[in-house]
């Protein structure tokens, strides 16, 4: 089984999801540059955070017209398991793949801080091995995390269980707290916080066991490896 | 262009001489032809490299550029030698920003362009310090130190062979930064922006990804940084280091503006950009890798035998020099003086303060120097690379590396100390840093220095220079710990004179098995405190913020008596006997003990009598050195005791941890009484209080 982590100008933690895939979960994993495309063999997607293309014009909207977002786009549809993590999550709501926006936080100020979310919905291949409200300690890094839909669309998102993660506390002025949502499908999620930042002890002294279900979830999903 | 290499910022005229008789080699130091940055054998194969910079007079005219494009100059420095940048650390040094509306600005942007270029490169902002004087009115210090990581395998080995190609990668060529060398090695007087130059973090990431891929396929022999006097330096310095000739051809070096003169090509410090040597059989390999990143590549010049700097256009010759006297500035003879105003210093202040001690310390807390950073290190990406052990807000922050090792980094100063006393004000400076990586149970391995005086051609500027490099390497000698990198920055004066003497020391600490993880104080933990404490006010935060007196005696340090704690130190860690060590600076006992109690939430009753100092001023705020608080829990007190005492150490149990105050007692009643709470919501949001006013 094998995980697509894709690669645009700028991304930096594309080495860090990398690792934690192949290393800490034992994953096979491969790289993709932004203009390459996908083979049929993927098994899942990880588009991981950065600033990419130095977040201009606005964070993702750039990357969210490369080349590879096709393949993503067509994956999407046919149903594989696609996670985008910080720019990864921005990227994917601005290729249109989920709804709402990502504005700058409430400070206004570039925020890398440790936070606990929620699990809203554990039927996602992400969290389906997460409890509902369990807690996942894990730390945010971004200027613009703050989730934006307007209430029309809030009110959907709920009635389709679209919200996966809540942030425990008011962090950075996100609708309804609002950290990760998914499609309706419940296929592609999309989160602000860094799970490949919690899941190991060494660097996760509070807890890495529920950051690590997000991976081992991935894993019941699409079996172990082959 | 001779101005530009020439400048003090470049050749190092007045200080060259002295740099030499600092220690530089030792077991874990690797050297090789032209490198930027200090490298250390870490071990199984793996090397860490470390350089220091500061971007000082940029920073003091605009703040947000001139600091950002300090990490983007201390990076490439990294990179030059073959490793990936992993983490970086800044020193920042303002006016007065309680009362000083401009010392606010500049410290506010200073940190934003930090976070901007560092976040946007993914390499973790990780520690540093901020401090505040008077003495920066109208001025800023911004230092930067980066750390790098990479195999020894892998470490370019600069050389180069007659007809190799040399190339220009990344940025464009422009107009700014024009004469940026010589407007640092100047006071400053106007605010020339057109000096300062552009940062543009995003071509940075591309050039890091594209130059670790040409060094993984092969293609470069030898490699520079384009910094302080541009292409200019970096085709003198490179082909003086190498042996080699360089002929250049200024009509193929890719400008932003059309119109530049070829003398403006040559010394220009437009940011992102390297030099790079390569064979032409390689070239094509590095083209295609430029292009896959999209940034420009720009074959300038070949190397020639003839060991000359060859500048043409077209076919027309602009400049032909031999490559070594561009390289080599003429160094010059300073004259040194003892400083007059040392003669009128006072031993302690005359007024009585009408503050209770526990006013005192609350104010203290409280103040911009001792108060949490938080709302700083919050602002940078410090978990980036997924590297981060112990974070920022501690003594030092640790770094996990690929063998199974971690490295412990952290730079120091205090201004405050070397004003008062130079030499042991430096020495001082090193002490702390290495304490710091001890604290966290690193063995310190190396150290980069960075000397920031005022105008050396004033003779008690340039005494003060001398006292503190010869007060650095008396230290490093005797604790064996190699200087591996270093900078030196004169002619910071602002409209008020030259600024306190402010040598920056950076102490990288390797730890072989896991570090120290700090952990919280809990109820009935006993609180130990390794190290003497002296009568030693002089220039401590209790007598400058409180006292609003500059004087007194300085700490000074006790070499054995540094060298016997810090071996107990990292034995009590490796035999895991402590919870917790934090070092005993700034704000004397009583503010690291504050510190301990505010992480545990949890109070503290000290018995003074058990403290060394002579009155209860020094045994709270003294600030000497060489001292330890220990956290340990109470079955492992005798083993402790036992330890330290076969080393000889001067220590004593102090208090245990219980209730929800800190006080401190003599024999009979408290003198100090403060709610933990309380002295919680100050020490971590004074900061952010003081920002947000403006």
């Amino acid at each position: 089984m094998k995980v697509g982590v894709i690669v645009f100008p700028g991304s930096n933690c594309d080495r860090d999801m990398y690792h934690v895939l192949t290393d800490v979960f034992n994953l096979k994993a491969e790289f993709f540059w932004h203009e390459k495309s996908l083979p049929k063999n993927i098994d899942a997607i990880v588009l991981p955070g950065g600033f990419s293309y130095g977040d201009r014009l606005r964070a993702g909207v750039i990357a969210a017209n490369s080349p590879i977002i096709s393949d993503v786009k067509k994956m999407a549809g046919h149903g594989i398991p696609i996670l985008g993590v910080c720019n990864g999550f921005q990227i994917l709501v601005e290729s249109g793949l989920l709804p709402g926006v990502l504005l700058k936080n409430e400070s206004l100020n570039f925020m890398c801080e440790w936070t606990n979310l929620i699990v809203k919905n554990n039927k996602t291949p992400f969290t389906n091995k997460l409890k509902l409200n369990q807690k996942i300690p894990i730390p945010i890094a971004n200027g613009e995390g703050r989730y934006y839909v307007d209430k029309e669309t809030l009110n959907q998102l709920k009635k389709n269980n679209q919200i996966v993660f809540s942030y425990e506390n008011k962090v950075n002025g996100s609708v309804s707290q609002i950290a990760g949502v998914c499609n309706k499908d419940g296929n592609v999620v999309g989160m602000m916080p860094h799970p490949e930042r919690a899941a190991e002890k060494e660097i996760n002294q509070i807890d890495h066991k529920p950051s690590s279900l997000i991976f081992e979830s991935l894993i019941e999903t699409i079996g172990v490896k082959n | 262009m001779l101005a530009a290499e020439w400048s003090e910022h470049c050749s190092y005229k007045s200080s060259k001489k002295h740099l030499r008789i600092l220690p530089t080699t030792g077991p874990n130091v690797i050297v090789e032809k032209g490198y930027d940055s200090g490298v250390l054998d870490v071990g199984d194969g793996y090397v860490v490299t470390v350089h220091i910079e500061s971007h000082n007079h940029p920073s003091a005219v605009e703040p947000f550029g001139g600091a950002a494009t300090g990490v983007g100059g201390v990076i490439r420095d990294i990179l030059s030698t073959g490793t990936r940048p992993i983490a970086l650390f800044d020193g920042l040094r303002f006016g007065n920003i309680e009362d000083d509306v401009h010392a606010r600005w500049l410290f506010k942007n200073a940190v934003a362009g930090i976070a901007d270029y560092g976040n946007c490169l993914g390499i973790p902002t990780i520690g540093g310090e901020v401090e505040f004087d008077t003495c920066y009115k109208n001025y800023a210090l911004v230092d930067v130190a980066a750390v790098g990581f990479g195999k020894k395998s892998k470490l370019i080995k600069n050389h180069a062979n007659t007809g190799d190609f040399v190339l220009l990668i990344g940025g464009s060529t422009g107009r700014d930064g024009v004469g940026g060398s010589q407007f640092a090695s100047d006071a400053l007087e106007g605010e020339d922006r057109s000096a300062v130059q552009i940062p543009d973090p995003f071509i940075e990431k591309l050039i890091i990804e594209a130059i670790l891929e040409a060094r993984d396929k092969k293609c470069i022999n030898a490699m520079k940084d384009l910094g302080g006097g541009g292409l200019s330096c970096a085709i003198s310095e490179t082909a003086e280091s190498l042996g080699i000739g360089i002929e250049l051809d200024v009509e193929n070096v890719h400008l932003r503006e059309l119109d530049l003169s070829p003398d403006e090509i040559m010394i220009s410090e437009s940011q992102e950009r390297m030099l790079v040597i390569t064979s032409p059989k390689k070239f094509s390999k590095i083209n295609q890798i430029c292009k896959k990143f999209r940034i420009q590549c720009s074959m300038i010049g070949k190397v020639k035998k003839d060991k000359m700097m060859h500048v043409k256009k077209g076919k027309k010759t602009l400049a032909l020099l031999p490559a070594d006297f561009v390289a080599r500035g003429p160094l010059v003879d300073r004259q040194k003086s003892k400083p007059k105003y040392l003669s009128n210093i006072t031993s302690s202040p005359k007024k009585k303060i009408k503050k209770s001690f526990s006013n005192i310390l609350l104010h203290l807390l409280s103040s911009p120097n001792i108060a949490s950073k938080h709302w700083v290190f919050r602002q940078y990406d410090h978990e980036v690379g997924i590297r981060t052990v112990i974070k920022p807000g501690f003594d030092s922050s640790v770094l996990r590396l690929d063998n199974g090792k971690s490295l412990s980094v952290k730079i120091d100063g205090n201004p405050k100390h070397c004003y008062l006393n130079p030499r042991h004000g430096a020495i001082g400076c090193f002490e702390e840093a290495c304490r710091n990586v001890v604290c966290t149970g690193a063995k310190p391995i190396g150290m980069v220095d960075h000397l920031q005086f005022g105008n050396p051609e004033d003779p008690e500027i340039f005494w003060t220079f001398m006292e503190s490099i010869e007060g650095i390497t008396d230290y490093a000698k005797s604790m064996k710990i190699p200087c591996v990198g270093g900078k030196v920055s004169f002619y910071n004066e602002t409209s008020n004179g030259p600024i306190k003497p402010t040598p920056v020391i950076g102490v990288l600490g390797l730890i072989e098995k896991s570090p120290l993880l700090p952990l919280p104080p809990t109820e009935n933990d006993v609180v130990v405190l390794l190290g003497e404490t002296k009568d030693e006010l002089g220039g401590s935060e209790y007598y400058e913020y409180i006292h609003n007196f500059i004087g007194g005696t300085v700490p000074q340090v006790d070499i054995p008596t540094s060298k016997k704690n810090m071996t107990s130190v990292l034995s009590l860690i490796s035999k895991k006997l402590v919870k917790n060590v934090h070092d005993c600076s700034k704000g004397g006992l009583a503010v690291a003990l504050s510190e301990l109690c505010i992480f545990g939430k949890v109070g503290c009753n000290v018995n003074l009598k058990n403290v060394s100092g002579m009155s209860f001023e020094e045994s709270l705020f003294s600030e000497s050195h060489s001292r330890y608080l220990l956290v340990v829990e109470k079955k492992n007190i005798r083993s402790i005791k036992k330890l330290l005492s076969k080393n000889k150490c001067s220590f004593s149990q102090i208090g245990i941890f219980s209730g929800d105050q800190i006080i401190f007692t003599t024999a009979t009643k408290p003198i100090l009484k403060l709610r933990v709470d309380k002295a919680e919501n100050l020490y971590l949001n004074s900061l952010e209080r003081i920002i947000q006013n403006g």
